[in-house]
């Protein structure tokens, strides 16, 4: 089955932690129980993120995310369904969906 | 061209969709499909103008395009997972041999029109992807029709499809729940389509008819797939309730005649009576929903003797449903359009009040030429003429512009004082 990337992009603030831990543990184990989960992490706020480019030889490297937007990636989900409708519901059901945006990516198979 | 290629072509053109469509499902590759359908094309014509034209065209098209596509899988090095394809195929083969006349299996054809219409698809391309892979159009009509180049067009295609195959849009008829929103979506790629040809906000022409025709074919075929969808059957009956309008919206010159000054005779009684039929079939369900609602309106248009003769005061109840059904401030303008001819200007003043007040709309010309229209028929004669100014700030077409602006300074050179404003054409 194809995989799918589901990358969770936040508002500056990110995921408000805590308290809310809870919606996100269900949601992992509901994939889990589907037999749809790959994998899935939060990430750190985007102000601990460094960037690396490598250009005509010479390393760079700078503070932050790489794109400065509004709306940062916090979090992703790697599942294994069927198609891009099945990875769009599961999107859909991500906790705090209102305020996130999530990305749906399919995965390359490599032979 | 040789009277026996061109029986071979317009063969092939009959059984296109049903066989691409098909061709899909079995290949599971929308791209792959797509190319093995045009090595097949090459392969009819030569056959077919030396042979005569096979008894089932349609499988004789289905079992070349499917060995074609066999032969490309084995010369494509680069794919990844070509020999389990390959496996698949050749498993499959004698059942898809088996399977009946394509053109018979209907499913495949509403199954590729939801993938065409995928949500996942940019609109443009939605609407590219369904009249090449349903239509009848070639890419370079479709190009042309859109006013973009040859192959800025194909791209758009190869792209789609290529988004279809990686992303694996999935090739079904949605479940239950889903399927009302996406045949919505499906709904509004054919109105658009239909709207791209009626309006044409491009180009040298002012109707498209080409479009109109390829909106009307596919949602008849569509129409005949769902039967028991009446907002599927009450966008038929709109298009065609609207379409027979065509040889009386446009003059001599190709300069577009507004409703209340066509005549009347050149509308196309065929396309009234089938339409008003439609509507009733649709009607009779008691699922009424906004195309249906629409089309009751256009059907009131169409069978009025004269604009003096014209139910405007049920059109205005029919406006209130709609804008109920799908809230709109632009329909609240039609409303307000409709009333003022049943009910008096100052009816049709209170319901463009809260429009205006809302701003929404602040630079939609019809809004600011049904206001002037009304305030004029009210007899207020400067706010009028602030209003018609102000629609002629909000027009880009010149044409239009100067006939606002001339309306503004009170030297009108209409004989009638009340253009309709709403954008009935």
């Amino acid at each position: 089955m194809p995989e799918y990337m589901l990358l969770i992009h936040a508002p500056e603030d990110g995921f408000s932690r805590g308290e809310t831990s809870a919606p996100w543990l269900a949601y992992t184990q509901a994939l889990q129980e589907a037999g749809a989960y790959v994998a899935g992490n939060a990430l750190q706020p985007a102000e601990t993120a460094t960037t690396l480019r490598v250009r005509d030889g010479e390393t760079v490297i700078s503070d932050g995310p790489f794109a400065d937007t509004k709306e940062l990636l916090a979090g992703y989900y790697k599942i294994d369904v069927p198609d891009l409708d099945a990875a769009l519901a599961w999107a859909a059901r991500i906790p705090q969906i209102e305020r996130n945006t999530v990305e749906v990516r399919p995965v390359v198979v490599y032979a | 061209m040789s009277s026996a290629s061109a029986a071979a072509e317009a063969a092939f053109r009959r059984e296109r969709a049903a066989v691409l469509a098909t061709l899909i499902r079995q290949l599971g590759d929308f791209q792959l499909a797509e190319d093995a359908l045009q090595d097949a094309f090459a392969a009819a014509i030569v056959a077919w103008g030396r042979n005569g034209v096979p008894q089932r065209p349609g499988a004789w098209i289905t079992t070349t395009a499917r060995r074609r596509a066999i032969d490309r899988l084995r010369r494509e090095r680069g794919l990844a997972d070509r020999v389990e394809r390959l496996r698949v195929l050749a498993e499959r083969e004698a059942a898809f041999a088996e399977e009946p006349e394509p053109s018979a299996i209907v499913d495949d054809r509403l199954r590729l029109i939801f993938t065409c219409c995928h949500p996942a698809l940019a609109l443009e391309a939605r609407v590219a992807l369904t009249l090449r892979s349903l239509g009848g159009l070639t890419t370079e009509q479709i190009a042309r029709a859109f006013l973009v180049s040859d192959s800025a067009m194909a791209q758009r295609l190869v792209r789609a499809r290529r988004k279809i195959d990686i992303a694996r849009i999935p090739y079904r008829v949605p479940a239950d729940e889903e399927l009302p929103e996406r045949l919505g979506g499906v709904l509004a790629v054919l109105y658009l389509i239909f709207n791209e040809g009626w309006s044409a906000s491009g180009g040298e022409r002012l109707v498209r008819g080409e479009l109109c025709d390829e909106a009307i074919r596919l949602t008849r075929m569509l129409a005949r797939l769902m039967p028991d969808e009446p907002e599927v059957t009450g966008l038929l009956a709109l298009m065609l309730l609207h379409d027979s309008r065509r040889a009386a919206r446009v003059d001599a010159h190709g300069a577009l005649v507004l409703l209340e000054d066509q005549d009347r005779s050149l509308w196309d009684r065929g396309r009234i009576r089938e339409g008003e039929r439609l509507l009733e079939a649709a009607l009779a369900r008691g699922e009424v929903g906004p195309y249906q609602l629409q089309a009751a309106i256009a059907a009131l248009h169409a069978t009025a003797p004269s604009v003096q003769e014209t139910d405007f005061g049920q059109i205005a109840g029919l406006y209130a449903l709609l804008a109920r059904a799908a809230p709109s401030p632009v329909v609240e303008v039609n409303r307000a359009v409709a009333l003022g001819r049943s009910d008096g200007p100052d009816a049709g003043l209170a319901v463009l009040a809260p429009v205006l007040a809302g701003g929404a709309l602040d630079d939609y010309a019809p809004l600011h030429a049904a206001h002037a229209d009304l305030l004029e028929r009210a007899g207020d004669a400067a706010g009028a003429s602030a209003a018609w100014a102000r629609a002629a700030a909000c027009t880009d077409n010149a044409v239009e512009r100067a006939a606002l602006e001339l309306r503004s300074a009170g030297t009108c050179a209409r004989p009638r004082p009340s253009r309709p404003p709403a954008r009935s054409r």
